[in-house]
């Protein structure tokens, strides 16, 4: 706040205060999600059918949708509150609880659980000190299994956000992890 | 333009129905019942619940009757083997999801589920039992609904109701497979959330996961109590569908039972609303006529048109959260139900020597909106909480057989007086168009000294059940008084369930549409199709209902709210005169502006 | 012992001579009823699993009248054990998305569609590129057709036709009811062709080279060839394009291990068959039709982990509208889990059958529909491994 009216008080030689002012609002006054969502409601369009890609580039910026994002689709797209939350809520990539930056999803179904995708949750579990479903305390990573991934002929395989990791054993599945644990800040 | 026939048979009968019409609709012409849950009159087709499954001869799946269209040669069985064996199991799979404790079930007795099972015999139902415990926590936040989930059988009727009826979308269904249920944003409690009150969710919940909170208990407790006096006002609409609760066929007036049965469960007086809506009337009417003084002669910048009602708190709490920006065009006229509380615990309180401490005052709504109203700290003008407890009709009609009164044989009685005189104008506030109608019969009288130019005083163009009406009435003649108004052609329009109100808020936004009052229900067909009203409700009970209304306020000797002797005494001896300076103490309130989402 | 196993090289084949391209200039050419002709001439049915005639689904929406239609590539493949239609996104891109131009000629759209799966995100760039190129080149040509990407967001179910548009239109994914079907009523209720990606390959191939050679392959029911997904106890794994209409036990001789006691064919919503039925099943729509998952399973696993891992999917991914799929899905896991326990005596999988049989006539989609084929598959034939 106190940024903001230093700002305005060392500009007095704007005679179009208000104009100033405006514009000061947009920028300043914005929170990051609301300048977010603006740009892609502006890129996807104003239409109930852009939802689905609105909600997406929010995930995929911010991991998950939070309240205030859902809040400023609604307004922006002029859907209810419960209408946004029921439709992100049916989509498994659509989290509506805060995750990590990065998402670790390993395939539970059968192919990649005969070839031992209990092992790979299991090890990432115990290097990452979290339940399935949990996240860990720096928010660097949120431990999740997920249905058949499409890569059954290459099991046990897992997604990292959006990258692939087929052919895993829980040597390679750990080594991945930490890799991503020292890239991310 | 006539429609294409298309033949078919339906259990071997043969049918000719237009093209178009579903399964279901030809079967019902040839009276064979399909039984239904998701399915509702007043609604889009989802077929979900899939209890209307028939065979199609030669089709590989059954076919749901209420989303399928018929088709030429089309032979189907409504009752084969293979009906039968999975509408018992669609059955018995909605009972496994289900925490069916009907004994303890505020809907016991009247509820679609517990029919269907009774009908089936699902005594031995074999199936696990699936009710998750955390389903079985209800929200009671808000002072109108109880929300049940492990009574919910998912059929959207709920969720549907709120985005088509009312355009709130307060309700919606989330998350997917075994996690889906029906929640609101966040799983946020219902007292958190844009949900208006209305009811009108619970009045197409075919089961008890949407009720209203119920205070029948608070109520009994009451009239018990020695050291209370127990005053009861009852709505207009409320005498036009009691009955229908207490086996009386649909669009039967009860007034007179009615009466009858409040003094017999024990209330000290048994008093109308009707007399608060012919209050309304003089208020609002009053308000209107220096609105447009204002406006047109003064050219006041602050006062606002078109004009819109309040007596609807369902209408009220949509519009503090949908458009905070159109809360000035409101009339600050309290509801009728709020101006009674007011008046009782003061005037009346007097006039009758009880102190208001040891004043109750209950109402009897159609509406579940009002539990709401009473308890807003806004409505305390009394110096207590003006109006105590709010039943609605349908609590009332249980009140009735929980007391053993047979309620058909009732002698009619009288209202108490005073505070129990009315007039047709305000019977009519019970119907879409009724308050239009009520305030244009005075106000026209006041500003011209004659009555309203329409045969009868019916003011055709403003009644029936279109989503939006419109109507404009030419001013002539008018007194001195009056003259800005000559020749003035008054607009207004009429929208009754909250979608409908949407789409007017959004022309009168848009400056596409220039009225000078506007008036909103917030229920199909106003308040006679209120969320309190008997269940259940379609298009054609809502029209029964409203032609009880219309033929109610006929017979009435007086129509006309400022003909009502009684609302002449209050202003003579208490209020003065209309948005007098009592009048604003008592009967005007305020609004604020609540989050949209 | 002999292998009559014929694989073919259609969906992949790269010719250097005839580019994706090349087939649509030559096919713009032709008059659209001619394409029709050819395209039900040839047999080809969807390779989304229905099976349905995709010369008729052209067809039909041609015939609609409407100034807008739409054509939507089916990329949503979430069935277990089903890879290929990520092969084919990945490989030869070019040949789905000239399948989407010449469809739309057909029927008269101006806009295509890819629905991608969330999960295959990570080729979301590459088809993107790939897609611009295809598009300026449509304008080059003044064609008057634009492809465009979209992507699911994990929901299996989105695969389901009607419950894809739905997605598309920004709701929950829930089907709808049928009639109307999409050739009348799809994406934004405009008549709609949708269509699998393999599908849409083939036709650009039955394009290129004419609908008597693809004819010639398979049986008469099940005309052509098909990608098949191959995973679970084979040493090779993958990806493979056979002829239809192939014994079951010739294809256990080329993937098995050789030791092979079960083959699901059709990925979890598919049928479970057993090694004594090898022999005498025929893979092809007169047979046990499939949308290419082939997962094999040896004596060493337990088939009642194999039933408990489908019905949990099920009981996820079902939309969760309908009450027969919904709960149905729900009674079942939970009733097996009650079985092996001994909580339910073993007479209760003969109630959970007669549900099922509800299921596959109740229920709203293809989901709930197709729960019992696994469940009745695996609990028939390997009763003893579900009780104890
Ligand atoms: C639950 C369910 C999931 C489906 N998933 C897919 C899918 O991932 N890909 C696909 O092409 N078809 C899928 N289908 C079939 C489609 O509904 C549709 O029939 C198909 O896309 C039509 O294309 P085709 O005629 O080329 O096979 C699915 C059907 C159901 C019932
Ligand atoms: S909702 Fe109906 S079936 Fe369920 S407990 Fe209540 S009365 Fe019984
Ligand atoms: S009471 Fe009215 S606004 Fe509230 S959830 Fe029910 S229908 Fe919607
Ligand atoms: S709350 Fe009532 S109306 Fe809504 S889905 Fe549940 S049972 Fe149906
Ligand atoms: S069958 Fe299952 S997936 Fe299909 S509509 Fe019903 S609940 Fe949804
Ligand atoms: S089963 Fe794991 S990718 Fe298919
Ligand atoms: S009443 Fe037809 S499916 Fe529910």
């Amino acid at each position: 706040m106190s940024r903001i009216v230093n700002q305005f008080t060392s500009h007095t030689q704007f005679t179009n205060h208000k104009q100033y002012f405006i514009k000061l609002k947009l920028e300043d006054y914005m929170s990051t999600t609301e300048v977010l969502v603006k740009e892609l409601v502006e890129k996807n369009g104003r239409t109930r059918n852009s939802l689905m890609p609105v909600l997406q580039g929010i995930v995929q910026q911010e991991h998950y949708l939070s309240e205030e994002a859902m809040l400023f689709v609604a307004k922006e797209l002029d859907l209810a509150a419960a209408d946004v939350y029921g439709t992100a809520s049916f989509y498994t990539f659509l989290d509506t609880v805060p995750r990590g930056k990065n998402i670790i999803r390993v395939c539970k179904t059968i192919t990649c659980h005969m070839k031992g995708k209990d092992e790979i949750v299991n090890v990432l579990s115990n290097a990452l000190k979290i339940k399935v479903g949990e996240t860990t305390h720096d928010k660097k990573f949120t431990l999740l299994t997920a249905n058949c991934l499409g890569w059954c002929h290459k099991g046990p395989v897992m997604l990292i956000n959006d990258e692939v990791y087929p052919d895993l054993t829980p040597q390679k599945a750990l080594e991945i992890v930490e890799e991503y644990a020292k890239t991310t800040h | 333009m006539s429609k294409y026939m298309v033949n078919l048979k339906i259990n071997n009968m043969p049918i000719a129905v237009e093209e178009g019409t579903t399964i279901l609709e030809a079967a019902r012409k040839l009276n064979f019942r399909i039984p239904t849950l998701c399915h509702h009159p007043d609604l889009t087709v989802a077929g979900n619940c899939r209890v209307c499954v028939v065979e199609v001869k030669g089709a590989r799946l059954l076919a749901a009757a209420c989303a399928t269209p018929v088709s030429e040669g089309m032979e189907v069985l409504t009752n084969s083997e293979k009906v039968r064996v999975s509408r018992k199991h669609i059955v018995e799979l909605l009972l496994a999801e289900h925490n069916a404790d009907c004994t303890k079930c505020f809907k016991n007795g009247h509820c679609e589920l517990q029919d269907l099972a009774s009908e089936y015999r699902i005594g031995d139902h074999v199936f696990l039992d699936l009710v998750r415990p955390e389903s079985k926590i209800q929200d009671i936040s808000s002072p109108s609904i109880v929300k049940d989930d492990s009574k919910c059988i998912r059929c959207q009727r709920c969720v549907r109701t709120c985005a088509e009826l009312q355009g709130v979308s307060a309700l919606a269904v989330v998350n997917k497979g075994d996690h889906q249920k029906i929640s609101t944003f966040l799983n946020k409690p219902m007292h958190e959330v844009v949900c208006t009150n209305c009811g009108q969710c619970i009045n197409r919940c075919p089961t008890g996961a949407l009720t209203e909170r119920n205070y029948i208990e608070e109520v009994w407790n009451a009239i018990y109590n020695p050291s209370k006096f127990v005053v009861v006002q009852t709505a207009p609409a409320t005498r036009i569908a009691l009955g229908e609760d207490l086996g009386i066929p649909i669009g039967n007036r009860v007034t007179g039972k009615m009466v009858s049965a409040l003094k017999k469960l024990g209330f000290n007086k048994v008093l109308d609303t009707d007399f608060t809506a012919d209050l309304t009337i003089m208020e609002e009417g009053t308000e209107l006529l220096t609105r447009l003084k204002k406006a047109l002669v003064d050219k006041d910048p602050s006062v606002v048109l078109p004009m819109m009602t309040s007596c609807s708190p369902g209408w009220i709490k949509f519009q503090e959260h949908m458009y905070p920006d159109l809360l000035d065009n409101l009339s600050t006229c309290k509801s009728p139900q709020q101006m009674f509380g007011a008046v009782a615990k003061t005037y009346y309180a007097d006039k009758i020597n009880i102190k208001a401490q040891d004043m109750i005052v209950v109402s009897i709504m159609p509406c579940t909106a009002k539990k709401f109203e009473c308890e807003r700290p806004e409505m305390r003008d009394s110096g207590y909480q003006d109006v105590d407890f709010v039943l609605t009709t349908r609590e009332l009609a249980m009140m009735i057989k929980q007391a053993g009164i047979d309620f058909d044989k009732l002698e009619d009685e009288h209202y108490d007086s005073i505070l129990g005189e009315s007039t047709g104008a305000a019977v009519i506030f019970g119907a879409t168009g009724g308050v239009m109608e009520a305030a244009l019969r005075t106000a026209y009288e006041i500003v011209t000294g004659r009555e309203v130019p329409f045969t009868n005083l019916n003011i055709k163009p403003v009644r029936g059940m279109e989503g939006i009406k419109e109507a404009s009435i030419k001013i002539k003649n008018v007194k001195q008084e009056w003259s800005f108004l000559e020749g003035v052609d008054l607009n207004v329009a009429i929208a009754h369930g909250l979608a409908n109100a949407r789409a007017l808020m959004e022309k009168v936004k848009s400056g596409e549409a220039a009225y000078h009052f506007i008036e909103i229900m917030g229920c199909p067909g106003g308040c006679l199709g209120g969320g309190g009203q008997p269940i259940p409700t379609s298009p054609e009970i809502r029209k029964k209902r409203a032609e009880a209304i219309y033929s109610e306020d006929e017979e009435m000797p007086i129509r006309k709210s400022h003909e009502n002797p009684e609302v002449t005494e209050i202003y003579k001896h208490f209020l003065g005169e209309p948005l007098g300076h009592k009048s604003h103490d008592l009967l005007h309130t305020h609004y604020k502006p609540r989050k949209r989402y | 012992m002999e292998n009559n196993l014929k694989k073919v090289d259609i969906i992949f084949e790269v010719d250097e001579k005839v580019t994706p391209i090349d087939v649509l200039d030559k096919t713009l050419k032709r008059a659209a009823d001619e394409i029709i002709l050819d395209l039900i001439d040839s047999g080809l049915k969807g390779r989304g699993g229905a099976g349905f005639p995709t010369g008729l689904k052209w067809k039909f929406t041609r015939n609609e009248d409407s100034d807008v239609k739409y054509v939507i590539c089916n990329a949503d493949e979430g069935e277990p054990g089903t890879f290929k239609d990520r092969e084919i996104l990945d490989r030869v891109p070019e040949k789905i998305f000239t399948g989407i131009a010449i469809c739309g000629y057909v029927v008269g759209a101006k806009e295509g569609y890819i629905y991608l799966r969330g999960e295959y995100n990570f080729l979301l760039k590459t088809l993107q590129r790939k897609l611009d190129i295809f598009n300026s080149q449509l304008k080059e040509r003044n064609f008057d057709f634009t492809v465009y990407l979209k992507s699911g967001s994990g929901a299996y179910v989105c695969g389901e036709e009607s419950a894809l548009f739905e997605s598309m239109e920004g709701k929950r994914g829930e089907p709808r009811n049928k009639p109307p079907y999409p050739t009348v009523a799809g994406y934004n209720s405009k008549p709609t062709v949708i269509n699998n990606v393999e599908t849409l390959v083939y036709t650009t191939m039955i394009c290129h080279m004419g609908p008597e050679k693809f004819k010639a392959l398979g049986t008469n029911d099940s005309r052509g060839s098909k990608v098949f997904s191959v995973s679970g106890d084979t040493p090779k794994p993958g990806i493979y394009e056979l002829e239809l209409g192939m014994p079951l036990h010739e294809f256990v001789n080329e993937f098995g291990d050789g030791d092979a006691k079960a083959i699901q064919v059709g990925g979890a919503s598919g049928h479970c068959v057993p090694r004594k039925k090898f022999n005498d099943t025929i893979i092809g729509f007169e047979g046990i039709p499939t949308g290419g998952s082939m997962m094999i399973f040896n004596s060493s696993r337990s088939m009642y982990n194999v039933l408990h891992d489908y019905l949990e999917f099920f009981t996820e991914e079902s939309c969760g509208q309908c009450t027969p799929c919904r709960v149905g899905c729900q009674q079942l896991l939970k009733g097996i889990e009650a079985v092996k326990r001994g909580e339910r005596p073993p007479a209760y999988l003969e109630d959970l059958k007669k549900l099922t049989a509800t299921m596959k006539i109740a229920a709203k989609c293809g989901l709930g529909q197709s729960v019992g084929n696994p469940f009745n598959s695996i609990v028939d034939n390997f009763r003893e491994e579900i009780i104890y």
